[in-house]
Order: structure tokens, then C-alpha cells, then sequence
């Protein structure tokens, strides 16, 4: 790959090659910032009968000549490489989580310290993680050595043991691996990548254990000591094997690595780099989510450390079961203002499941379908949450004043009421009818506290700068800030528990046209005050002073007032008083009327469905 | 894209069928090109490495584990015995003696002086592949598999349960609606294929198992029915390798669903002729759906005319099947394409496509909701 300087990158053409469709998009500098030209897609040529993933690249990239109007394939069918005038790219990027993206085993000593840290690792180079084997995982070894002989992976990534800790376990696991003759998934003629990334004395005979068995590489300890992740050499290590292994095994994928100008990276991987970026710069606290139909990822970046999960089935379609089975029908029932009979619905959802590209065409349907993704939304973070934590079994120094807290090790980084973003993206959120319905979801599934600016990718851009930003971050902030997002609004909602139609927030919203919405926010109620976007699409501005009443906390303490700037967007500011820790009514029809009266005031459905009994 | 519409579930009266049969690893192939098989006619075994039992020796001889290799009676690559002594110690001038037994026969596969672990490698467990069909072998993959290819007719089903099977089909609903209940199931269906209508009780699907049946295919399945069958809630539709006493195909999708008279006829057709049929069922990127083959008699070196049609995709008078509420499992034809967006009852845009039923009405679909039948 060719050294460019970024000053002379002009035109961007980045695709994202995905389990079914190929997404192209394509960027240009003009009066001296970087923008989203077009973009185009096609499905995704992995398998039979084309087996050749450049296909699928070049019918995408053909869109976008179609739509930009910028000649970029050559009369072979290859990207013209530079520009010069209306001809070519300056640049070509790729992510892909084709033919099943990369899937990895990770094994570790102790399954809260050394093995988390390497799930950790996987997990943020964007991996899926089939399996945690640890020492202390309470299976018996051979149960561990038939499940990694009978998932095969792509590759795994063994820790364990701080740098001078114990050998003994780690090199028990490596007899593990090596009596296991492990088979990566795809091609015969390889052998099995593995990681070893801990216990620097454990090395040689790690190395005496598994060499001939499997393809060994060698990196720094992931947990050099307790107090301190490592994770970077090993998540950098599982990018170049996923290249030189498990991206070449793939069809046409020896030919697309000769094209692209930066290496192929997993598409979450490059979702993640583009977050951390984001959040790094701005100095905020972000959540991510990408919903799919089979599985849904979630990052954060809290107190600058970032994390991804992937719940691996919980979806829309393929899964879409899965999250019926997972949280039961009266959860899903709950966001629901109207009656549905339960064997229908089974059926209805069994259907979706078998049938997964199928779209509700009913606005019950609809409405329906929301109400799982809310659960399935709400399923993933709790995942999260509990998996995005400081350290575990740390040492803690305490000072009196901590002496009547009872934290301990392992607490979860999220903090609610500290999130500045919440940024969703996926087809059911993306592509809601109505805003407002986008908005909804990510309220009820995430339950943010305080201030929280709400936004969606809707065309699912991020993998592509997130490459793009290892190669020019400028171009990649720039376009993720300016078209990226479609930005929705802000929630603000009071933490604290109270009386139905009591106050709990006295608000006044200067807006830009010079009117002042002024109010009092009852407990129960949601109120919406429009707020709009420039005629950028930049979100606008407005001037606010949010006094919450005693026991109530919007962010700088119970009963302090806050005076602050507040983001709109295409759905406004909504003052969310239903109060922290959320409960729906209990009582059937009181349910139904607060969920009426609630999507009536954001109008986040035609009221000929809320009017249905 | 081009295609925003599902093609459709193969149902055809005859097609050339070939199977890849294949071992998980490398072994033996045991028939030859030209052989004539049969369903359960063995085409290539080999052994999947045993089990392994990894023994702590250094802790069972009370050493450290350095010193484990020199306790070893048994040495790595050696046979051993259930019960045999694989290490021992001496210690007190040889009087005391602890010693360290093998927990299964098998060989010892490592000895490791660091962990003090042994590793014994249990006996290579026997795999089969069998042809699955009854044809003729036309291809051998050298120590993975053969390929064999035979004349049948296909039913492609929706979802299913259990794996591969064979036996006679045999009509037990007299209609593509009626429901299959246990009254139809009695000691006949022994050994048998059963067709259904609509759909499958799971009384029926009992008695099937009780007495005997191979396999049930019917248009639709109750999923409380399913969750009492399976035992648990299926949550992602990966099947096959149940072991319930019986495969079940399903051919339209959940609920009371009448099986596509074309279908049903097929079958009807075909009543006494040997059927093999599979539940196994995938749906994610690499579709596998479950199926239904009935053999005929026919020379597969005969070419196949009617696979080299390519499929011209949704065109104005494709007969569709609608697979989504309102007008699930209604068949008509397509009467328009119209190509702007269209806004939806939910509100959504999308490509549809308007469609004329059976009995002249005529409705508004999305394309991603209607399947095509496909010959």
C-alpha cells in the first residue's frame, strides 16, 4: 500500500462489505471540508453463486458513478486510483464483516480478571467472541477441550497470569488448545491462529506446547498487572490475522486487500475507532448501538475507556425469537396500547423469523416490532452494563469519606446520568417511519438520566470512518459530525422517584426565533418543545434553565438548578418527567392511557392506531 | 436493489437432485463411481479422535511437576488400559508406593512437566456418512465424500425439525386444510412419511413418534405446540439435530397454514413412492431450508432442461405467495410493478407490487412480502 499524504486526498470512496448488502459511499473535499457525496449499495457476493466479494463492491461503486456522476471504474472494472478533474478516487477503504465476520474463542485464567480482559480485547477489535474458556469457568477440561474442537473459530486469543503471576494455569490452558487440535473455520490448508498474550515466563513453554499445533503469535501481556489493561498489542494482532488469515479464506478477498490503500478492518472494530475518536475529541460520554436482525453491538466510551458488546441473539429478524424467548410476552406487551392475541402473536413472530426479510405493513405490526426492539435494546445494554466495568479484583485504597459506601471492585462504567450521546443506527431505528419513533426506542430501551442528546446513523456510515479515520481523521470527524448523523433532538430527563402529576422540573427554553417555552414538567408526563435543525442540518441551539424540584436531579445534583445550551433536531427536546428508575402503571388500562398520552404528545404514530382499544 | 422480493420455496414434480456427501474430517470412501446406493448404504467412514482426560499426576503422586516424566510408566504415544498404572512413585526405601491409573483406554496423548498433567487420548470414536438417497455415486471427493445424484421430485419446505430420514409417503389428510389430528395417526403409518393439510396438532405429531413414523409434512406448525415438542423456546431457527423419533416439514410457516395446493398434489401424486426428507433448517447467511425428495426412475446422465431457464425474476403475472399479515398465505398474481416508493399503512416507503387473488380481488403488498412459487 502507497503512502498518501492526507493534504492530497480529495475523493474518498469507502464501501462496508456486510453479511448481505455491500455499502458504497463516496467523499469529496469541496470549498475546503469534506462531505457525503453519494451513496450506493448492493447485496453482498460472498456465496454461491458468485463467490467473489469484489462483485458486490463493484455493483456498489457503480451506483455511486451512477448517482455522483464521477467516473470511478476503469474499463477492466477497476477503481481508477488518483483523480484528476471528474475521473477516480484518491483513495479507496474497506471494512467487512462478510461470510460471518471474524469469530474468536478467548481463553484466560480467571474468568472476571485475565479471561474479561481478553474478551475485551476481541471484543473491541470486533470480534465475536464464541466462547470465554477460563480455568475457573467450572466446566471440567473435557468439556472444555470438546467445545473449542466443536466451535471452530477463527482464531484464539489465550491470556493469563500478570507478568511473574502463575504459569501453571496458563500453560494449562495451552495443553487444552493444543489437545484439542483445534480446525479454524474456513480453508483446510492453515493452521489455526493463536494469540498468546499473557504471562511473559509462561512464554517459552507456551511456546514448546502449541508450536507445530497451531500458527503461534507472540504479543505483550494484555493484563501486565492487575491494576492495568494492555489491550492495544493484541486487538492490532487479531487485525493483521484477521487479514492475512481469515479475510484471504474468504472468495475474492486476496483480490479486494490489492485494491484498498488501508488495511480491511472488521466493521465494528472500525464503528469503535470512529466512536472513541468522537468521544476523545469532544471530551464526551457516548453510547452506540447498532441493531441488526441477528445480533446487536453496543459501545460506549465512558471516562475515556471504551467498550463493545455484541449480543449475539438478540435481532430483529433472524433473532427476533430470541428476544420474544429472552424477556417473556408481557415485556414485550407492556409498550403496547392495545390488546393482541397471544397464539397469534407466537405465530406472527415465528413467521418474522423464518421470513426475516418481510416488513410490517400494518401499523400494529409496527408498533409491535418497536416494542421488541425496545426490549432488545434494553436486553443489550443490560449485557453491557455489566460487562463495561472498571477492573475486577483490584485492590482498592479507601479514604474515610468512602468508608460508608459499599462499592467494590468491578463496578459498571456506564453512568446514565454522566452520557452526553446516545447515538442509535440499524434498520428498525434508521429506517422508523417517524423520528419520533426512533427517539421512543432509544428512550425506553436505554432509559437515559439528565441531559442526553438522542441521535441515528441512518445510513450506517460509521464503519467507513472509522477506517477512514486511521488513514485521514480530519476527513472522517468532519463528515461524521456534518452528515453522518441525523441528529435527533435531546432527552432531558429528571432522576428521582414521585407522585403522579406532582412537579419535579421548573424549565425555561429560550428558542432561536425568540420565544420562550416556560413551564412546570409533572412526574407521569412527557412533554415535547420543538427544536429544529439549520439549513445545514446542524442541530439548533437554545438557551435553557432546568430547576428541579427537591429529591429530583437533572445532572448537577438533587434540587440544583442548571443553566445549559440544549441541541434540537429533527424531533425537538423532550422533557421526559415519567422519572429514574422507570415504571410503567401496573394496572392494565392506566398502562395504555399513559402510552397513548405519551405517544400522542410526541406524535410518534397516526392517532387512528392509538384510538384502537 | 434488484431483487427486494423473496424468491420463492422450490416445489417441482421432477429435477435432477445432487447431494455432496462429505466426512467432518478426512477418512475412507468406501463405493465408487457408478455405484448404485440406497438411503442407508454407507459411502465413507472415518474416526474422530477420542475424548480426552487429562489426569493431574503431579497431585494424585504428590510430586512436583517436574517430576512427573520421570514417574511415568506409560510413555507418551503408548496404549493403555482402563485401571492400568500410567505412573507410579517409590518412596521410604521403596516400601511406600503411590501410583496413578488410567481413567480410560485409550493412549497417552502428553505428559506435561509443568502443569504435572497427563493427557490421555480416549479410543477413536466410528463416524459414518450414509447416501441420504436412493442414486447412482457420480463423483468421489478422495477421502472426504462422493457426490450422488438421482431423478425425484422436490418440496423445499419453510422450517423443520430433525434430520435426515426416509420412507413411504402416505396421505393421512384428505385436503390441503384440513387440520392433522391424532384420530388420522394410527399403527399404518409405521415406517412412513405422513402427509398432512393445514396443520399439525401436537397430538398428532405424539402419536406419530408413538407409532412410528418417520416423518410428517404438513403446511403449518402451532410454535406452543413447538415449545412443548422441543422442551424450550426456540430462539434462532438453526435445527436438524434434534433427536426427537421423528422429522417434521413444515411448508408454509407457523400457525393454521393450508399446504399450497401444488404441493399438496405433489405429494398426493406420489403416495407409496419412497420419499428421504430433512428438517434441518438454517436461516442466516447461507440458507438451509428443509426438504422433501421423492425418487423416480429416470438415466441421470439424461441432461436437465429445465434448471438452465434462468429465473427472469418478479414480473407482471408471476403467481406470488403473500408471507406476511394482512393477506398472509394468500396466492395470486402479480397485475403491477409499480417502481416509486409507495407509503404503507405503517407509514414505511417501500417498493410493493400489486397483486390479483384468486378470486379477482385485487391489494396493495411490499415487495419483500410476497414469495414467488417457483418451479
Amino acid at each position: 500500500m502507497k503512502e498518501i499524504k492526507p493534504e492530497d486526498i480529495n475523493v474518498i470512496l469507502a464501501t462496508d462489505c456486510g453479511s448481505t448488502t455491500t455499502k458504497a459511499i463516496l467523499i469529496e473535499k469541496r470549498d475546503g471540508e469534506y462531505r457525503l457525496i453519494v451513496r450506493g449499495e448492493a447485496p453482498t457476493t460472498v456465496e454461491a453463486p458468485s463467490e467473489d466479494v469484489t462483485m458486490g463492491v463493484l455493483n456498489a461503486v457503480g451506483e455511486v458513478e451512477e448517482l455522483s456522476g464521477r467516473k470511478l471504474l476503469d474499463e477492466s472494472g477497476k477503481i481508477i486510483k488518483p483523480t484528476s478533474s471528474n475521473v477516480g478516487s484518491d483513495i479507496y477503504i474497506s471494512t467487512s464483516s462478510a461470510g460471518g465476520g471474524l469469530q474468536m474463542m478467548v481463553a484466560g485464567v480467571v474468568r472476571s480478571m485475565t479471561a474479561e480482559s481478553a474478551e475485551r480485547a476481541a471484543l473491541g477489535a470486533g470480534a465475536i467472541v464464541m466462547d470465554v474458556i477460563a480455568s475457573n469457568d467450572k466446566r471440567l477440561p473435557h468439556q472444555q477441550i470438546e467445545r473449542i474442537r466443536y466451535l471452530r473459530p477463527d482464531m484464539i486469543l489465550l491470556s493469563g497470569g500478570i507478568d511473574g503471576g502463575t504459569t501453571t494455569h496458563v500453560v494449562e490452558l495451552g495443553e487444552l488448545i493444543s489437545a484439542a487440535d483445534p480446525k479454524p473455520r474456513l480453508g483446510t490448508g492453515y493452521q489455526l491462529p493463536v494469540i498468546y498474550a499473557g504471562n511473559i515466563e509462561a512464554r517459552k513453554a507456551i511456546k514448546e506446547t502449541l508450536d507445530g499445533k497451531v500458527s503461534l503469535d507472540i504479543v505483550e501481556n494484555i493484563r501486565p498487572v492487575l491494576e492495568r489493561e494492555n489491550l492495544l498489542p493484541a486487538r492490532e494482532k487479531i487485525h493483521d490475522l484477521f487479514m492475512e488469515h481469515v479475510m484471504a479464506q474468504a472468495p475474492g478477498y486476496r483480490k479486494l486487500l490489492t485494491w484498498t490503500d488501508a488495511p480491511i478492518m472488521p466493521t465494528p472494530g472500525a464503528v469503535g475507532m470512529i466512536m472513541k475518536r468522537i468521544a476523545d475529541e469532544e471530551g464526551i460520554e457516548v453510547v452506540g448501538v447498532d441493531i441488526g436482525g441477528a445480533t446487536t453491538d453496543i459501545f460506549s466510551v465512558f471516562q475515556g475507556v471504551f467498550n463493545r458488546t455484541v449480543s449475539a441473539n438478540l435481532g430483529m429478524s433472524y433473532s427476533v425469537s430470541n428476544v420474544f424467548a429472552e424477556t417473556g410476552l408481557p415485556n414485550v406487551m407492556r409498550w403496547v396500547p392495545f390488546d393482541m392475541d397471544e397464539r397469534d402473536l407466537r405465530n406472527r413472530i415465528k413467521n418474522k423469523m423464518i421470513r426475516p426479510t418481510t416488513i410490517p405493513q400494518m401499523l400494529e405490526e409496527l408498533i409491535f416490532e418497536q416494542a421488541i426492539a425496545k426490549e432488545a435494546l434494553r436486553l443489550a445494554f443490560i449485557q453491557h452494563k455489566s460487562f463495561a466495568t472498571v477492573l475486577k479484583g483490584i485492590q482498592q485504597q479507601r479514604t474515610i469519606a468512602d468508608a460508608f459506601e459499599q462499592t467494590v471492585s468491578g463496578q459498571t462504567l456506564v453512568n446514565m446520568m454522566s452520557l452526553d450521546m446516545l447515538i442509535g443506527s440499524g434498520g428498525v431505528l434508521s429506517h422508523a417511519p417517524r423520528r419520533q419513533q426512533a427517539a421512543m426506542m432509544l428512550i425506553d430501551g436505554f432509559l437515559p438520566e439528565g441531559v442526553t442528546r438522542l441521535a441515528v446513523d441512518s445510513i450506517f456510515m460509521m464503519p467507513q470512518l472509522g477506517v477512514l479515520s486511521e488513514v485521514h481523521p480530519q476527513a472522517a470527524v468532519e463528515v461524521f459530525k456534518k452528515d453522518c448523523l441525523i441528529h435527533l433532538g435531546t432527552c432531558v430527563a429528571p432522576a428521582g422517584e414521585g407522585k403522579e402529576g406532582k412537579d419535579m422540573l421548573g424549565y425555561r427554553i429560550e428558542l432561536p426565533t425568540g420565544q420562550i417555552a416556560e413551564g412546570k414538567l409533572r412526574y407521569g408526563e412527557i412533554k415535547l418543545i420543538p427544536l429544529g435543525s439549520d439549513e445545514k442540518d446542524l442541530p439548533l441551539k437554545a438557551e435553557a434553565v432546568l430547576d428541579p424540584e427537591r429529591g429530583f436531579d437533572i445532572g448537577r445534583g438533587k434540587g440544583s438548578k442548571w443553566e445549559l445550551e440544549l441541541s434540537g433536531g429533527v424531533v425537538g427536546i423532550v422533557l421526559d418527567g415519567r422519572g429514574r428508575p422507570f415504571k410503567l402503571p401496573t394496572e392494565p388500562s392506566e398502562r395504555v392511557r399513559k402510552l397513548k398520552e405519551w405517544m400522542t404528545e410526541l406524535d410518534a404514530y397516526p392517532q387512528k392506531a392509538l384510538e384502537k382499544s | 436493489m434488484a431483487h427486494a422480493y423473496t424468491p420463492g420455496l422450490k416445489v417441482t414434480d421432477r429435477m435432477l437432485i445432487t447431494k455432496r456427501r462429505v466426512l467432518p474430517l478426512k477418512g475412507e470412501v468406501v463405493v465408487k463411481v457408478g455405484d448404485k446406493v440406497e438411503p442407508d448404504t454407507v459411502v465413507a467412514r472415518t474416526h474422530l479422535p477420542g475424548n480426552v482426560e487429562p489426569v493431574n499426576v503431579a497431585n494424585i503422586l504428590g510430586v512436583p511437576p517436574e517430576d512427573v516424566p520421570d514417574c511415568m510408566v506409560k510413555k507418551a504415544g503408548e496404549a493403555v488400559e482402563e485401571g492400568e498404572v500410567i505412573a507410579k512413585t517409590k518412596s521410604f526405601f521403596g516400601l511406600f508406593t503411590s501410583t496413578c491409573k488410567a481413567k480410560i483406554s485409550g493412549s497417552i496423548e502428553n505428559v506435561s512437566s509443568i502443569t504435572g498433567q497427563v493427557l490421555l487420548r480416549g479410543a477413536p470414536m466410528p463416524v459414518e456418512v450414509k447416501a441420504y438417497l436412493r442414486g447412482e455415486v457420480t463423483e468421489i471427493f478422495p477421502e472426504e465424500g462422493v457426490e450422488v445424484k438421482t431423478w425425484g421430485s422436490f418440496v423445499q419446505g419453510i422450517f423443520g425439525i430433525g434430520g435426515e430420514t426416509f420412507g413411504e409417503v402416505k396421505m393421512v389428510s384428505p385436503d390441503n386444510k384440513t387440520v392433522l389430528t391424532d384420530k388420522e395417526i394410527d399403527e399404518s403409518c409405521r415406517g412412513k412419511v405422513v402427509v398432512g393439510g393445514s396443520l399439525v396438532t401436537a397430538g398428532a405429531i405424539k402419536k406419530a413418534i408413538a407409532v412410528g413414523a418417520r416423518g410428517v409434512v404438513v403446511g403449518g406448525f402451532d410454535d406452543q405446540d413447538l415449545r412443548d415438542f422441543l422442551g424450550h423456546d426456540l430462539g434462532v431457527a438453526i435445527t436438524g439435530s434434534e433427536e426427537l423419533g421423528v422429522t417434521l416439514v413444515v411448508t408454509e410457516g407457523f400457525g393454521e397454514m393450508m399446504m399450497a395446493e401444488r404441493t399438496f398434489d405433489l405429494l398426493k401424486s406420489k403416495e407409496g413412492q419412497l420419499a428421504c426428507i430433512n428438517g434441518a433448517t438454517q436461516i442466516r447467511a447461507g440458507v438451509i431450508r428443509p426438504e422433501v425428495v421423492i425418487l423416480l426412475e429416470g438415466d441421470i446422465s439424461q441432461l436437465e432442461m429445465a434448471e438452465a431457464a434462468e429465473n427472469p425474476g418478479l414480473t407482471v403475472g408471476s403467481t406470488v405467495r403473500v408471507i406476511r399479515q394482512p393477506y398472509f398465505g394468500r396466492l395470486g398474481n402479480v397485475s403491477d410493478l409499480p417502481s416509486p416508493l409507495q407509503e404503507l399503512e405503517s407509514e414505511s416507503h417501500a417498493r410493493v407490487l400489486e397483486v390479483e387473488f384468486e378470486n379477482g380481488e385485487k391489494a396493495i403488498i411490499p415487495r419483500a412480502n410476497v414469495e414467488m412459487l417457483e418451479e
